[in-house]
C-alpha cells in the first residue's frame, strides 16, 4: 500500500510499504477513505519530537471502512464506516475505566521511552513517534487499529467524510480545551491560536455556554474564520495582547484562557528570538510564549486550559503569577473516546458542521506538498484532507 | 489456604525470605553477620584481655600492645559488616586481617618464647576462619557482579487471582521475554529454559522456597544449575480496591565463560528496564488477555530492537511468529489473509 513516511526534518515521502495485518485479537484493519494532516504532525515534521525513526508512517486523523476484524472484535463488521480516535486505549485499565483514554496503561509498548521524558507514559498513539508506542499512522491506504472494540465509532452514511473525520482528533481536542475551562454563563474565554484546534475551541466554548470568545492569532484568514465562528479577534502583530484583553474585559481579564498553540509558538520581537535560540541550542525544547501570555492575562482565580501539545521543557514559566492569583491549570491529550458519541450527536443535530475548517483536499500522493503548504500557511491553508485513491487534481476550497 | 511445605523448607530461611524476599544471596549475608559477631567478640577480648588471648594462642605476652591493635581492627571489621547493607568490603577487610594474624603467628612460631603447640592450634583456628571469610567475601563479590533487578506494577484483580496466575510458572514465558518455557515438575520444582543469542538456550531447575497464596512466592535454582538464580514476587492489595501491587526481585549470578556471557546478553545493559517491560506485558496479559504489539516493537521494546513504525512484510511476520514473541495467533496465516484482501 501507499503510505506517507517520515525521513527526517521536513522530509516525508509517499512510499510503497507492506499492508498491515491483524496482530492482536482486538485489531481491525481499516481501508482509509479520508485522513488529515494535524498541527501536531508539524512538530514531528519540524523535528521537535524525539524518538522518530526513518520510515515511520505518519498520521493520526483518519477514517474509513472496516475490511478485516480480529476474532475478539464483536461490535464491528466488515463494511462498517468508522472514524478512529488518535489515542489507542484498551478500555480495561484504571485510566480507561475512568474515561482518561489518552492515559491508557496498556497500549504503549514503548512506555519506558516516555517514562524517561515525562516520568510516566501516556497511551499509545497512531503515527506519533516511538515514545507513544511506535504504531504506523493513518496517512496511508490501510491502517491496523488496535482495540477496535473500544476506539472506532460507526458513522451514518448521510454524513460526509469531512463532517465526521475530525472526530478523530481536532474536534474533541478543541472541545476538551473548552470543557476544561469549566465555562459558566456569562464567561469570557480567550483562545490563543486560530489553527484548526483553536477553531473548534471557539465553537465549543460557545456550545458550552460562553458569552464572549476572544481569539488571538496573526494569520488573516484564520482570524477571519474565527470571526465567522462568532469570536472577537486580536492580531498580535498589530496589538499588544495583554493591553487589548484588559481593554476588552475592563481590566479584570478573561475568565479562562485556552492555549491552542503549544510548543512552537510564534511571537513578535525579542521574546520569540530568546525562545527560538534556546530551542535551537537544546536549552529548552518548547517555545511557551502563548502559555506565558495566557497566564499573565487570565483573571484572578481563572483557569488555564493547555490543549496545545508540549514535548519537553520550558523556561521562564511565570509560576508566581499562577500561585499568587489562584489560577488553575488543566491539561491533557484529548480523551477522544470520551467525547466521540456526544460530538457525533451534535453533528447529527446540526449544532455544528466541522467541514468548515477544510481548505485543501489532496491526493495521498501529494502529502509532502500538503505538509509544506500547511507549515508555511501558503494559499490560505488551514486544514488539509488527504484522500487515498482520489483521482484527478488536488482541490482548494475557500 | 495453608502455605505449601516445600522439600527444602526450613523455618529460618522461610521467615527471612518472607520478610525480605530473595536477594542478594541471603546465605552469604547471614554468614557475613555471623562473622561480624565473631569479629566484635574477638575484638573486645583482644582489647580488654590481651594477656588471656596471648596465653591461649601461645604467644609471648610482651606483645599486648599489638594484640590490642588487632582488637581494634577486628572491631572495625565487625562494625563495618553491620553498618553496610551489603558488607562486601568489610568481609574482605576481615580476609586482610586474617593474613596479618597468620603472618604474626608465623613470626611467633620462630620466637624462642612461643609455646609451639598452642601457636599451631591458634594457626589452625585462624586458617579455618580465613576459609570462611574468603568464601563469604567471594559470594558477596559474585553477587555484586550478578544481574539484579527489581520492578513493580499495579494490576487489576485481587491479590489471590494475580498470585494464582504467577504461581502457575508455565505462564511466565507469556510475558517474560527472555524465557522460552517453564515446565512444572511437581513438588515445587520446575524446569526453566531461556533463549540465548543465535538459537542457543540456557536451562536450569528451580525450587520454590516460600509460597504463601495471595502474598509471596520465592524460588531459587537448584545447586547444579547452569546459572545460579533466584526470584521473589510479592502481592499486596492496593488501597481503595484498586487492584494488586506486584513487586518482583530477580537475581542471576552468571558463571564465568560462555554460559555467563549468554546470560549477560539476555539482559543486556538494562536488566531493570527489561524486568519493567516484563511486568508491563504481565499487566497486559491479565488486563487485556494478550501482549500488545506495535509495528515498532515487533522485535522487542529495547532501543536497538525498534524497527520503523511501518507494517512488517510477510516474511518478517513469519520470522516474528517463529520466534514466538508475538501473542499466540494460532491459525493466522498472514499470506492468505493478505492475499484475501487484495482480491
Amino acid at each position: 500500500m501507499k503510505a506517507n513516511c517520515w525521513y527526517g526534518k521536513t522530509v516525508t515521502r509517499v512510499e510503497n510499504v507492506p499492508d498491515p495485518q491483524i496482530l492482536n485479537r482486538r485489531d481491525a484493519i481499516v481501508k482509509i477513505s479520508s485522513t488529515a494532516i494535524c498541527g501536531s504532525d508539524l512538530h514531528l515534521y519540524n523535528g521537535f519530537i524525539p524518538t522518530m525513526q526513518r520510515g515511520d508512517v505518519l498520521g493520526h486523523e483518519f477514517m474509513g471502512e472496516v475490511v478485516e476484524v480480529g476474532r475478539e472484535v464483536t461490535n464491528l463488521r466488515i463494511g462498517d464506516r468508522v472514524v478512529v480516535p488518535f489515542p489507542i486505549a484498551c478500555g480495561n485499565c484504571f485510566f480507561c475505566k475512568d474515561e482518561m483514554y489518552s492515559l491508557c496503561e496498556n497500549s504503549n509498548p514503548n512506555a519506558w521511552m516516555a517514562e524517561k521524558m515525562f516520568g510516566h507514559a501516556p497511551a499509545g498513539m497512531f503515527g506519533y513517534s516511538h515514545l507513544t508506542g511506535g504504531y504506523a499512522g493513518g496517512q496511508a491506504e490501510y491502517a491496523r487499529v488496535p482495540f477496535a472494540d473500544v476506539g472506532p465509532i460507526k458513522v451514518p452514511d448521510h454524513l460526509a467524510d469531512e463532517q465526521v473525520l475530525f472526530l478523530s482528533d481536532i474536534f474533541p481536542t478543541g472541545y476538551m480545551g473548552a470543557e476544561m475551562c469549566d465555562i459558566k454563563p456569562g464567561d469570557t474565554i480567550a483562545i490563543w491560536g486560530c489553527g484548526p484546534v483553536g477553531q473548534f475551541s471557539i465553537r465549543s466554548a460557545f456550545l458550552l455556554g460562553a458569552e464572549r470568545v476572544i481569539a488571538i492569532d496573526e494569520v488573516p484568514e484564520r482570524l477571519q474564520m474565527a470571526q465567522q465562528g462568532g469570536a472577537e479577534t486580536i492580531d498580535y502583530r498589530e496589538q499588544n495582547v495583554y493591553e487589548a484583553l484588559m481593554d476588552m474585559t475592563g481590566g479584570r481579564g478573561p475568565d479562562a484562557c485556552i492555549d491552542d498553540v503549544g510548543m512552537e509558538a510564534h511571537a513578535p520581537g525579542i521574546v520569540f528570538a530568546y525562545d527560538r535560540v534556546k530551542q535551537a541550542m537544546m536549552l529548552e525544547t518548547d517555545r511557551p510564549h502563548a502559555l506565558r501570555e495566557a497566564i499573565m492575562c487570565c483573571r484572578n482565580g481563572g483557569t488555564i486550559s493547555v490543549i496545545g501539545v508540549y514535548g519537553g521543557f520550558i523556561d521562564k514559566f511565570p509560576m508566581g503569577s499562577v500561585m499568587n492569583r489562584s489560577l488553575t491549570i488543566k491539561t491533557g491529550q484529548a480523551h477522544v473516546q470520551r467525547y466521540m458519541p456526544r460530538l457525533l450527536q451534535m453533528i447529527e443535530n446540526g449544532d455544528i458542521d466541522p467541514s468548515f475548517v477544510v481548505t485543501h483536499t489532496m491526493r495521498l500522493e501529494d502529502a509532502p506538498k500538503g505538509y509544506e503548504m500547511f507549515k508555511n500557511k501558503e494559499d490560505g491553508c488551514i486544514k488539509v484532507v488527504l484522500k487515498p485513491g482520489m483521482n484527478g487534481r488536488s482541490e482548494t476550497v475557500h | 489456604m495453608m502455605a505449601t511445605a516445600q522439600p527444602d523448607f526450613d523455618g529460618t530461611t522461610y521467615a527471612a525470605e518472607r520478610a525480605q524476599p530473595g536477594l542478594p544471596s541471603a546465605s552469604a549475608k547471614r554468614l557475613a553477620k555471623g562473622l561480624g559477631w565473631f569479629s566484635i567478640g574477638l575484638g573486645l577480648s583482644e582489647l580488654l584481655a590481651p594477656r588471656a588471648i596471648a596465653r591461649i594462642s601461645g604467644v609471648s605476652n610482651t606483645h599486648t600492645g599489638l594484640i590490642r591493635l588487632y582488637g581494634l581492627r577486628e572491631l572495625a571489621s565487625g562494625i563495618g559488616i553491620f553498618s553496610q547493607k551489603k558488607p562486601t568490603e568489610a568481609v574482605w577487610s576481615r580476609v586482610a586481617g586474617d593474613a596479618m594474624d597468620l603472618a604474626s603467628l608465623g613470626v611467633a612460631f620462630t620466637s624462642p618464647n612461643a609455646k609451639r603447640g598452642r601457636v599451631a592450634f591458634a594457626t589452625a583456628n585462624v586458617l579455618a576462619v580465613t576459609a570462611l571469610d574468603l568464601m563469604c567475601a567471594k559470594q558477596l563479590t559474585t553477587g555484586n557482579q550478578g544481574i539484579h533487578a527489581k520492578a513493580s506494577c499495579i494490576v487489576n484483580g485481587k491479590p489471590d487471582e494475580v498470585y494464582r496466575f504467577w504461581r502457575n510458572f508455565e505462564n511466565l514465558p507469556r510475558f517474560m521475554r527472555h524465557l522460552d518455557s517453564v515446565r512444572d515438575l511437581g513438588d515445587g520444582r520446575s524446569r526453566w529454559t531461556a533463549k540465548g543469542p543465535a538459537g542457543t538456550t540456557v536451562a536450569w531447575e528451580a525450587t520454590i522456597i516460600a509460597d504463601v497464596p495471595g502474598e509471596v512466592i520465592t524460588w531459587r535454582s537448584l545447586e547444579n544449575a547452569d546459572v545460579d538464580n533466584a526470584g521473589a514476587v510479592r502481592f499486596e492489595k492496593a488501597p481503595g480496591d484498586r487492584g494488586t501491587i506486584v513487586k518482583v526481585n530477580i537475581q542471576y549470578n552468571p558463571p564465568a565463560g560462555a554460559v555467563g556471557a549468554t546470560v549477560a546478553k539476555l539482559f543486556g545493559e538494562e536488566p531493570e528496564r527489561q524486568l519493567d517491560d516484563d511486568l508491563r506485558r504481565f499487566k497486559q496479559v491479565l488486563e487485556v488477555g494478550e501482549v500488545v504489539v506495535s509495528d515498532a516493537t515487533l522485535m522487542g521494546t529495547g532501543y536497538f530492537a525498534q524497527r520503523p513504525a511501518q507494517p512488517p512484510d510477510i516474511e518478517e511476520l513469519e520470522r516474528v511468529e517463529e520466534s514466538e514473541s508475538l501473542p499466540s495467533q494460532t491459525g493466522t496465516n498472514y499470506r492468505t489473509a493478505a492475499e484475501g484482501r487484495m482480491m
